[in-house]
């Protein structure tokens, strides 16, 4: 785990740092009056100036002790700040996707498993099908184009189409967690809880749709891989009824190819993260990177990098950790 | 002796044969491969004699009198959108006068050219390297396998992101910053087929003949093992496409009337709601030529799989 960890920053590092672009590093810190030498003071001042394994060895220190420089693109605030304020709304539209993903997608692929080859089992697969193909950015604008413009047209109830929050509420709630949900219902604040939900749907159900087909077609496949033992015939002709055969018997044992996927799972969810913030203009830390991006500020794209490879990393490793209890099998061993 | 080398010939000719029958037995009986299939061979055409069906100088041409309308009237796109007064344009024009359908005619080449670069640099990626692995020795193999895992590890569009912001946005650039996320899958992938294929029985007689590992790896097992990369080959140039336009809709594109699937959506947006065929047909090409391809892996996949012949 370290070890992917120390890989992926010193890619990023040398992407960042080591690779000639236009855009030099210790830009930020310059501004076009400067003369000569005092950039180059600046240049010794930050490091600039040492060969490229000892300014790594500097970075590591200082990312380790919360000092990522400062974010050019948010004004030359210190990144760590910037990130840190804006990760709860991060966290919020990506654990909601996740629990879509989970509370659709899998009696989606239960349903498609024990009906295969009927109706349920072929509109699962549409949806699981689709979920590959279509561009997340593409659904976000078809989502915002059909409940916030066209419902409105036909005199429906819309959907807000950006933002987290209404305007007028905006600082309303104060801010324990990050996260407007859990602070609002902490105040109790119902109108502030209402409109923070309803402007999580649409973003939150399209970042769902690409892991939820995965997610569908995975327990599908495992299901019937398991449906297909001799164990499940054995359960029947005890004479247990279908609902328990397939939700205590069957259901535990294909749920163990749908953990491995976690870590691919999180990976889509934190890719998709960027262009679902940026269609719905969420303000958290996926539409940041992409500015950072568009600004060269690398410190913030460090960062956002390398706790997202955390994340993953970390989620693999949990489902490593969990094996045991999700597979008595294995704990045997 | 004779008599039993020749039914054995015709065995293996009959063999070849019901396999092919199968297959177009499992193509018939699923129509969803077959429509794969049609639809993907149709794209491919289309993207091959695009500039025959529409000139590509059209990119660049800017006609006010057309700007913005619709062109058919079966559809109704609400109260804000225009009526083209003149011209056949079926899927409605652009801010700068242009066909939609033209438009995204001419942006299929680059968008499969990509895809397909991509997707056979990995496998030449994952060939080489995926060979090294399975016959280069414990440490190699530990060493390559980490790297990939490093890879492994990055949201798939973050890197490109990454890659896309430090290097310049150009079209080589970004079919290299895909690609950089797109090989570990694949030297993963052939590394585990070449090590299945290394225990079987063939493999110990070619050693015991005093066959080499090059060659023994390169005439016997990849040829062998060709049939999943080429499922995951297909099934993967619809996810190159789907990240290559997420890319460009981001922002990366290199030139502003660049025709791309997925900056002719960018170039939408600021008139999504007088015009949402602008975001709303480039997606959808997007949409049904990834499912084309990913139905035919599908198809393919069914049709390589031993265990469904039975």
């Amino acid at each position: 785990m370290i070890l992917v960890l120390f890989g992926i920053s010193l890619i990023v590092f040398y992407l960042s740092r080591g690779y000639p672009t236009k855009f030099p590093p210790w830009g930020q810190y310059v501004t076009l009056s400067m003369s000569q030498a005092e950039i180059a003071y600046i240049k010794q001042l930050h490091g600039f100036n040492l060969p490229l394994y000892e300014q790594y060895f500097y970075w590591v220190r200082d990312a380790i002790s919360g000092n990522w420089g400062l974010s050019k693109w948010a004004g030359n605030q210190q990144t760590l700040t910037v990130f840190t304020n804006r990760f709860p709304l991060t966290v919020e539209l990506a654990v909601s996707a996740i629990i879509i993903t989970v509370a659709i997608g899998l009696p989606l692929g239960i349903v498609s498993a024990t009906k295969n080859n009927k109706l349920p089992d072929h509109v699962s697969r549409i949806i699981a099908l689709s979920g590959y193909a279509i561009p997340v950015f593409w659904l976000g604008f078809l989502f915002q184009l059909i409940f916030s413009y066209y419902f409105k047209l036909w005199g429906l109830p819309t959907l807000p189409s950006s933002g987290y929050v209404d305007q007028t509420f905006a600082n309303s709630v104060h801010l324990v967690t990050g996260l407007p949900l859990l602070d609002a219902l902490l105040e109790g604040n119902l109108s502030y809880l209402a409109s923070s939900l309803v402007h999580l749907i649409l973003p939150a159900f399209t970042l769902a749709f690409a892991t939820l087909g995965y997610l569908t077609r995975i327990v599908r496949s495992s299901m019937l891989e398991v449906l297909k033992q001799d164990y499940i015939t054995m359960a029947r002709s005890k004479g247990l009824s279908e609902r328990v055969v397939i939700y205590r018997h069957a259901l535990r044992n294909a749920l163990i190819p749908v953990a491995t996927v976690t870590g691919v799972l999180f990976a889509s969810l934190l890719g998709g993260v960027v262009v679902v913030e940026f269609v719905f203009s969420w303000p958290g830390v996926g539409s940041a990177a992409l500015q950072a991006t568009f600004q060269n500020d690398t410190n913030f794209l460090m960062l956002y990098t390398i706790v997202s490879a955390a994340i993953i990393v970390l989620a693999n490793l949990t489902v490593d950790v969990l094996y045991g209890f999700i597979d008595p099998r294995i704990r045997l061993r | 002796m004779i008599r039993e080398k020749e039914s054995g010939a015709k065995r293996v000719r009959r063999g070849k044969f019901e396999s092919l029958r199968f297959a177009l037995r499992l193509l018939t009986s699923n129509p969803l491969v077959l429509v794969g299939s049609v639809l993907s061979i149709a794209i491919i055409g289309v993207a091959l004699f695009s500039s025959l069906l529409v000139k590509p100088s059209l990119a660049n041409v800017v006609s006010y009198s057309s700007q913005l309308c619709w062109g058919n009237h079966l559809i109704d796109w609400g109260p804000g959108s225009s009526i083209c007064s003149s011209g056949n344009y079926w899927l409605g024009t652009d801010y700068f006068g242009r066909g939609v359908l033209s438009m995204i005619i001419l942006a299929l080449p680059l968008d499969l050219e990509i895809a397909f670069a991509v997707v056979l640099g990995s496998i030449g990626i994952g060939i080489l390297l995926g060979g090294i692995s399975a016959y280069g020795g414990l440490v190699v193999d530990e060493t390559i396998l980490r790297i990939t895992d490093i890879f492994f590890a990055f949201p798939t569009l973050l890197l490109a992101l990454v890659v896309a912001a430090v290097v310049g946005p150009s079209i080589p650039t970004l079919t290299f910053a895909v690609l950089l996320v797109w090989w570990p899958l694949y030297v993963r992938l052939v590394r585990g087929q070449i090590l299945a294929e290394k225990e079987k029985n063939y493999v110990e007689c070619l050693k015991s003949v005093g066959a080499s590992d090059s060659r023994i790896l390169f005439t016997h097992i990849i040829p062998n093992s060709i049939y999943p990369i080429l499922v995951q080959a297909t099934l993967d140039i619809g996810g190159v496409i789907l990240i290559f336009s997420s890319l460009m809709f981001l922002g990366f594109s290199p030139k502003q009337n660049l025709p791309e699937l997925g900056n002719l959506v960018a170039e939408g947006i600021q008139n999504v709601f007088t015009a949402p065929w602008l975001i709303i047909f480039p997606g959808l090409a997007i949409v049904i030529t990834t499912l084309a391809f990913n139905l035919v892996g599908d198809g393919l996949r069914d049709i390589l799989d031993p265990r469904l012949r039975h």
